[in-house]
């Protein structure tokens, strides 16, 4: 779209502009979480923070893995790796929406040649037991990100409402640099010295060789093995007498991760299924709300 | 008079819930005025994608209002007095007049209430209206407990110019808005409705009633399309909803690569509709959908909507290239190829996968295919096929196309036409409003379908409850009835049904070792299952025919026969109403009941008394019997070829001979034995047009 203007921006430029902006609305920058996670949802920073009354805001970029949607690097839109932004405001500014609208005028988006549009769309997070109100928000039809406002995270009703910001990246750089291919994305733009960087340099091996676990080689008695003992873990050190559910919900995200990868290889039966995501749900919602009660007596400044 | 004028700003409300959500503000608003007294006049309101609004006509201040209270006697006791000039608000008794009446004296207490001002019975009521109101789904919004659809971003509140400043979710009303998000955004100070009108039609872009929103996309869809030489396909529903998408439409003719045209017109038509929510539109010379589309724009763009049509264009694009991988990734397989996918779907936990209920099927398509005229191998053949598209990635995608993309399926590999027509058709009818399928194989399957459903759920005591009918069972059974009546088929109900029962349980056996369809699934007895089952069936026919004006004494009247072959009974019933609306049938069947009435009251006394019928005493009795034993073999016969009309005029030779008998035939008569004989008679009349219907439940 932009390409008759100034140069679009690549994909990290996509990114730092995003980390930039909302630095300045006053999030504080994270960086992803190092445990693999379904979305950008999951990363502590929103599942735990979202709870309890204390103020929160925060943006970061968190890698994304979704096994069952690898396609070995031959499907142009579908990857089982991907990144997320995210941005939570807790409680979310009266101008949340203007703020939002202001970060596509930063990534380059005209809003003047280009229809917004915020479309129903009420999402929920059944593992780990959120769900709010909002929208898919549409640019020109196609949905760049989704907004939501938390309501209930956990299992338990939140104190402050959070507005939660989703983009996917890839599909919003494929809009920005005027793509068909995810592969074909400019990564890193060329310097006079260093050569261009496209998204299917960095990626594309990794998606071929990812899906080939997934789907062929993951040992699903392995990982059924390892979903209990995470699942065991993570009820351990919730069960002590000073629970410590910061550690057991990164035990939940892996017993999730490895729920999707059972999934991915095809060995979970349509009710099973519901008994797993009712599994993974239960350990979420007693990290939730040990989190709650114990954040609940930290003193601010408590290092001090 | 005053005006005024309420406007709710929030964030985007979702487009279905708009239209009532002002006509709930409308209601109780107009509720909250004229509880306090108000008139309302010139009510009107409207709805948005951000706003909703109510403007009306009310006076300045509510009537003053003045009553009397009528207070205990002169001289009552210290208590009473106390008691009445608390809830009078009296300081003393000498404030309150003193009346006569018959009983002697007594206090009155004269009440005035001053109207109240407009203004302050608006603050008392937005707030309430606000805090109470009905959205189908809400939220709560940053560190306040206030649940609105979306953020609440402000409100104005005018009484006649005037602000009235009423709180709600911590935003206190004013007198300004803001206008279109790109095109007017204000902020807008307001003074009236007409002024609001004029600066947000206006400067503002925001054309405020659904109704001018949905005529100009209508208006300016139709202009773009006969400019390109295309054809609008109309859709009232998605026109509703776009119209709540955007605040100033502006209509957009898209195109798309023609070689998407080779996919199936619905797939385009449900990729354009549910995902992008773009109009299709046709060539008007062919009929067939052209490469094109409209999309509903929210704003004018400088470049004309040239970016936004590359846009969405692109979007349609991904998705009909999605559906063209997922058709020819379904296409490398046959259709049959699918079936034994089938068992990795549950159709419910106790009655096993789909494909278990497919092989049902086909055993029972198979039975029925010679009550519907169907080759049997077809009809089995063609139920076994009828599921496998469920497991085509073009269907799991687009749900609403199960039956006709296995129909496509089927017709591409060039198989049978009754088949093909039965892989689609066996679904109907959906709805009231859907087609009954007619081909015979079609009807095998459906029928099929459709018992082993209803035998499934009954088996495992899953039937509808009140208002609970989680498995559709009540449209599964009036779609059995309407393919039965309408293919006049003739089948004994409840032996189908025993039939399908058997089938289960067969299946049941042979799938014993997986557990899918333990024994302990099937519950209860089974003839009371089926019993019940077909009272169910039949109370979904009585409804069909209620509906279409058959009177429910007659339905009744031919039920209690006890019959469960459907077109039986409606013919029965069509020919029992043709009969009663003549004079024959009316006079008959007061002579029936005359008959009956006293049968009923012998019959209170005991058992009826012994006699011959034939041995009447009386002219007009021997007549009678003459008459019963001419009509009775006619009778007979008729019913035995299930013409029942002719039973019915047989049936009305009796009308003279009636009459006579009980204008000149005393049936109480003091002989014992005439008595009885004429009882008898009576009873043999009773009987023998009681064969036809029971005309005890006929009202007359």
């Amino acid at each position: 779209m932009a390409k008759t203007e100034s140069k679009s921006l690549s994909f990290q430029g996509l990114i730092l502009t995003l980390q930039n902006y909302w630095a300045d609305k006053g999030c504080t920058i994270l960086q992803p979480f190092d445990l693999e996670v379904g979305a950008g949802t999951l990363h502590p920073a929103t599942v735990l923070r979202s709870l309890g009354p204390k103020p929160w805001n925060v943006a970061y970029v968190q890698p994304s893995r979704r096994p069952a949607d690898g396609r070995y690097g031959e499907n142009p839109n579908r990857l089982q790796h991907y990144y997320q932004y995210q941005v939570i405001m807790k409680p979310n500014p009266p101008n949340m929406q203007d703020l939002y609208l202001g970060s596509l005028d930063a990534i380059g988006i005209d809003r003047e040649l280009h229809d917004i549009r915020f479309v129903e769309d009420d999402w929920e997070n059944p593992t780990v037991g959120a769900w709010g109100l909002g929208w898919e928000v549409w640019c020109d039809g196609m949905e760049v990100s989704q907004y939501t406002y938390f309501q209930q995270v956990g299992g338990l009703d939140v104190d402050l409402v959070s507005g939660e910001l989703t983009y996917g990246l890839e599909r919003l750089a494929m809009y920005v640099q005027g793509v068909e291919n995810v592969y074909d994305l400019v990564f890193t733009d060329a310097t006079d010295t260093t050569p261009e960087v496209l998204y299917g340099d960095v990626f594309h091996q990794n998606e071929v060789q990812q899906s080939t676990y997934n789907f062929e080689h993951a040992d699903t008695e392995r990982l059924l093995r390892w979903f209990e003992d995470s699942e065991r873990e993570c009820k351990y050190l919730l069960a002590l007498e000073k629970p410590l559910p910061l550690p057991a919900y990164e035990y939940a995200l892996k017993a999730s991760h490895l729920f999707n990868l059972l999934d991915a290889r095809g060995v979970v039966s349509p009710t099973q299924r519901q008994e797993y995501i009712k599994r993974v749900r239960d350990l979420a919602r007693g990290c939730a709300e040990s989190y709650v009660a114990i954040d609940a007596a930290i003193p601010a400044k408590a290092w001090r | 008079m005053t005006e005024f004028l309420f406007e709710i700003f929030c964030e985007e409300i979702p487009a279905r819930m708009q239209k009532r959500a002002a006509e709930d503000l409308r209601k109780l608003l107009i509720e909250g005025l004229s509880k306090s007294g108000l008139s309302i006049d010139n009510a009107h309101h409207w709805a948005g994608p951000r706003r909703i609004g109510f403007k009306a006509d009310i006076p300045a201040k509510s009537p003053d209002i003045s009553d009397e209270r009528k207070g205990p006697r002169v001289g009552a006791p210290e208590q009473a007095l106390a008691g009445f000039m608390k809830a009078a608000g009296l300081s003393d008794i000498s404030e309150a007049m003193i009346k006569d009446d018959k009983k002697g004296q007594f206090y009155v207490a004269k009440i005035e209430k001053r109207g109240r001002a407009s203004a302050d019975i608006i603050k008392d009521i937005i707030p309430e209206v606000m805090n109470s109101f009905p959205w189908p789904k809400s939220m709560k919004s940053g560190s306040t407990t206030f649940r609105w659809v979306r953020p609440l971003q402000s409100m104005i509140c005018l009484l006649d110019g005037e602000v009235i400043p009423v709180e709600a979710g911590g935003i206190t009303a004013g007198d300004s808005t803001e206008g279109h998000r790109q095109h007017g955004r204000g902020p807008f100070t307001i003074k009236s409705f007409a002024d609001y009108k004029k600066q947000l039609e206006g400067k503002g872009h925001v054309l405020l009633d659904m109704a001018d929103r949905k005529a100009k996309i209508a208006a300016d869809a139709k202009a773009l399309c006969e400019k390109a030489g295309l054809e609008l396909v109309a859709d009232e529903g998605l026109l509703n909803e776009v119209a709540g998408l955007a605040e100033w439409p502006v209509v957009i003719l898209g195109d798309m690569d023609p070689a998407f045209l080779e996919l199936p017109g619905e797939v385009i038509r449900l990729s354009m509709r549910d995902h992008q929510k773009y109009f299709a539109v046709r060539d008007p010379k062919t009929g067939s959908l052209a490469p094109n589309f409209i999309v509903v724009a929210n704003q004018i763009a400088p470049d004309g909507g040239k970016a936004i049509s590359a846009g969405n264009s692109r979007v349609l694009s991904a998705r009909l290239a999605d559906a063209r991988f997922f058709q020819s990734e379904d296409a490398k397989s046959k259709l049959e190829d699918y079936y034994d996918k089938l068992d990795t779907v549950v159709f419910h936990k106790k009655l096993g996968s789909i494909k278990d209920k497919a092989e049902r099927v086909a055993a029972l398509a198979r039975e029925l295919a010679s009550k519907t005229r169907a080759d049997a191998n077809k009809a089995e053949q063609a139920a076994k096929l009828a599921k496998c598209d469920l497991v085509t990635q073009t269907v799991i995608e687009f749900t609403s196309l199960q039956g006709q993309i296995g129909r496509l399926m089927y017709e591409r590999e060039g198989g049978d036409k009754d088949i093909a027509i039965a892989i689609e058709d066996h679904y109907r009818p959906q709805g009231p409003s859907d087609t009954v399928p007619s081909n015979p194989v079609a009807v095998a399957v459906a029928l099929a379908d459709k018992i082993d459903t209803l035998v499934g759920f009954w088996a495992i005591d899953e039937r509808p409850t009140g208002s609970k009918d989680p498995y559709a069972l009540r449209r599964a059974a009036l779609g059995l009835v309407r393919i039965i009546l309408d293919n006049e088929l003739r089948l004994d109900l409840s032996k189908t049904l025993l039939k399908a029962w058997a089938v289960m349980e067969m299946e049941n056996l042979a799938d014993g070792e997986t557990g899918r369809l333990s024994d302990a699934a099937i519950s209860g007895d089974e003839q009371s299952a089926i019993e019940n089952l077909v009272s169910f069936i039949i109370d979904r026919l009585k409804v069909h025919l209620r509906e279409q004006g058959v009177r429910h004494d007659l339905i009744d009247a031919v039920f209690a026969l006890g019959e469960d072959d459907l077109v039986a009974i409606v013919n029965r019933v069509e020919a029992l109403q043709a009969f009663l609306d003549t004079d024959d049938g009316e006079n008959l069947l007061a002579g029936y009941k005359r008959a009956a009435n006293i049968l009923k009251a012998e019959g209170k006394k005991g058992d009826l008394p012994s006699g011959d019928p034939h041995k009447g005493s009386q002219a007009e009795e021997t007549a009678l019997f003459e008459a019963l034993s001419q009509a009775r073999p006619k009778i007979d016969k008729a019913l035995e070829s299930e013409d029942y009309s002719k039973a019915m005029s047989a049936l009305a030779i009796l009308r003279d001979p009636i009459d006579s008998f009980f204008d000149g035939v005393m049936v109480n008569s003091d002989d014992e034995k005439e008595r009885g004989n004429r009882l008898r008679l009576l009873q043999s009349i009773h009987d023998t047009a009681g064969q036809i219907a029971n005309f005890d439940s006929v009202e007359g």
